[in-house]
């Protein structure tokens, strides 16, 4: 932001009206610095087709019908335009079901990893001068090297031992996979906020666990909102545990269920189209709607 | 914009400087704090600690995954570095990474450079470059393994390409390209995000006192910027071999490891454990998996150290 700041009010807005010759005018006035740079815009532009021809083909053959689809042509229009395929993509995937439960998982994911991982935060940076406390920090940090591949086959064996082959313990191996990144999130944070708020509160008989929840908890706001929208991404859109873990195909996340058009209706590519669209378009809604703290998040994230 | 100025506040110093206060203040630990914690820590030692004990444990045995089994000693190790299809996948596994690693890097640091510079429409432009971030890997790579196999040979048989009129998905030699391809379209974004918070914190007085001094925009480039982001681009090498070393959704999406198996990765072999009775055997392969990502990252911070990186 400081970037812009200092730069943009450089621009003299007076000088239009006045000078004789305006183009001459204005060249003169205005450095390198301030123009925009088209060359670059263009260049930029262009390479956003990288990413909006995939989206284009992925929305043109959803509404395309099976006729038209199998004529391996990936970038013409649809025509005529056929919702037919949402609707065989909805029933082939039994996508209310598939739909219901990604939302399981990813709520389960979301809600746990903010707590979770705030309130351990909270009680190793208030009592970091405790052995078993900033241990248990350090601990939890060195299992952030453990890859999920390396764990995957003895924890396959003990969520089916005690029961989790299911949704919900998909949802507490996420909560628990990203406990020691988020924890080291938190905790950074936390150092941020000053003692004296919280000490005045206790001053007022205020206990712990009022600290923690009407003061620091709403404190961390900003944070919880990065930790949460990065928990939906990567729960919603996993592929890797869901499909090892749950053991039941019913039971099966969207991702997961996509899998059907590889092996059973590896032709009807109108209706594969369908329901790939169905299952990114909600991830990219919410990132639309929560920009700032995807942008935020990640580069907090990374320097660690 | 603002808040991507932020992440240099952010260290990987472990919080000691507010509970000094706290010392003095306290004498006993408030039990709450263990209740606090200890749930989490109970968990997570259950869920990821216990496991990697159990998995190292059963990788001296010749255990199928249930029933009796007994220790065998390291065969199951000595058998792994013998076997010629683990030793592909790492090989694989390997130099896929290094190669999406410099390509990811290379473009997002170019992308940053563009949108930091004085571009219009930076946000929107911005907006569509991190979409790829938020895509499911194995659905946009259903997407793209249809245009691998039917557009482009399409394509390529119209313009009259050779290499491109069949599917390179069918070719062992070239089908690691589009894993490559489609694993760098899905963590650009993020790099690049990365390398924008970099360039930021690059003091525009800088440029203009170099400018002054009759700096060239190369020279700016070379001897400034470079140097300054050295450190992002660290970042960005840790943790893009942290998850291109696990790759598994995309490349059962694009090519499910083959033709044959060009194109399987270590992940993917650890997980026929379960096929065939290989469980302690892959369980072994696991061991040396971990060794090797943790080797790996500890030479990256090796290489950095006393570079004035931020990692």
């Amino acid at each position: 932001m400081s970037n812009a700041t200092r730069t943009v009010p450089a621009e003299p807005t007076t000088s239009g009206p006045i000078t004789a010759g305006p183009a001459a005018g204005k060249r003169r006035i205005r450095t390198g610095q301030e123009r925009t740079n088209w060359p670059a815009t263009a260049i930029l532009a262009a390479c956003t087709l990288a990413v909006l021809v995939p989206l284009y083909v992925t929305i043109s053959m959803a509404f395309k019908t099976t006729g038209q689809a199998v004529d391996g042509n990936a970038f013409s229009l649809p025509s005529p335009l056929s919702f037919d395929s949402f609707v065989q993509a909805w029933t082939l995937t039994n996508f209310p079901r598939g739909f219901a439960i990604s939302v399981f998982v990813s709520v389960t994911a979301v809600i746990g990893e903010i707590v979770v991982s705030a309130l351990a935060a909270y009680a190793i940076v208030r009592n970091w001068d405790r052995r078993l406390f900033r241990w248990s920090f350090f601990y939890l940090l060195a299992a952030m090297f453990i890859p999920f591949p390396v764990v995957a086959l003895p924890q396959i064996q003990l969520t089916g031992l005690v029961g989790l082959d299911n949704p919900l313990g998909v949802a507490i191996l996420h909560i628990v996979f990203a406990l020691a990144f988020n924890t080291m999130l938190f905790t950074a944070f936390l150092r941020s906020i000053p003692l004296e708020l919280e000490e005045s509160m206790r001053m007022d008989g205020a206990g712990t666990w009022q600290v923690f929840w009407r003061l620091i908890f709403p404190l961390l706001g900003p944070m919880s909102a990065t930790v949460g929208i990065f928990a939906f991404i990567a729960s919603w859109n996993d592929f890797m545990m869901p499909s090892l873990i749950i053991s039941d195909p019913e039971m099966q996340t969207i991702p997961v269920l996509q899998k059907i058009f590889q092996t059973q209706f590896s032709n009807s590519y109108n209706v594969a189209f369908a329901s790939y669209l169905m299952a990114m378009a909600p991830a990219i809604v919410v990132y639309l709607f929560t920009q700032r703290w995807v942008m935020s998040g990640l580069t907090q994230g990374a320097v660690k | 914009m603002s808040s991507m100025t932020k992440p240099s506040t952010i260290t990987v110093v472990p919080p000691e400087a507010a509970p000094k206060a706290a010392t003095a203040r306290k004498s006993r630990v408030d039990p709450l704090y263990y209740f606090f914690l200890f749930p989490s820590l109970a968990i997570f030692t259950l869920a990821v600690t216990l496991p990697a004990v159990l998995g190292f444990v059963y990788s001296f045995t010749n255990s199928v995954g249930f029933g009796d089994f007994e220790f065998i000693g390291i065969r199951n190790f000595i058998a792994v570095f013998r076997d010629e299809g683990i030793l592909g996948a790492y090989g694989f596994t390997l130099a896929f990474s290094l190669v999406t690693v410099v390509v990811v890097n290379i473009l997002a640091f170019l992308l940053a450079l563009g949108l930091t510079s004085r571009v219009r429409f930076r946000t929107a432009l911005r907006t569509v470059f991190v979409i790829p971030m938020v895509i499911s890997g194995i659905v946009i790579a259903f997407v793209f393994q249809y245009l691998f196999s039917n557009s482009l040979p399409l394509l390529g048989k119209g313009m009259g390409i050779e290499p491109l009129a069949s599917s390179i998905l069918a070719n062992p030699d070239l089908a690691w390209l589009a894993i490559v391809f489609v694993t760098a379209w899905q963590s650009i974004p993020s790099a690049m995000l990365i390398y924008i918070a970099g360039l930021l914190t690059v003091p525009a007085e800088v440029y203009e006192a170099s400018s002054i001094d009759g700096a060239t925009p190369w020279h700016n480039l070379r001897h400034i910027t470079l140097p300054l982001v050295a450190g992002y681009a660290v970042i960005n090498t840790v943790l893009g071999f942290k998850n291109y070393l696990n790759a598994y959704d995309i490349i059962v999406g694009l090519t499910d490891g083959g033709p044959g198996v060009a194109t399987r990765s270590v992940a993917m072999a650890i997980f026929r454990g379960f096929e065939g009775g290989d469980y302690a055997y892959q369980m072994a392969n696991a061991v040396v998996f971990f060794l090797i990502s943790i080797a790996i990252a500890l030479i990256q911070l090796r290489f950095t150290r006393g570079k004035g990186g931020i990692a």
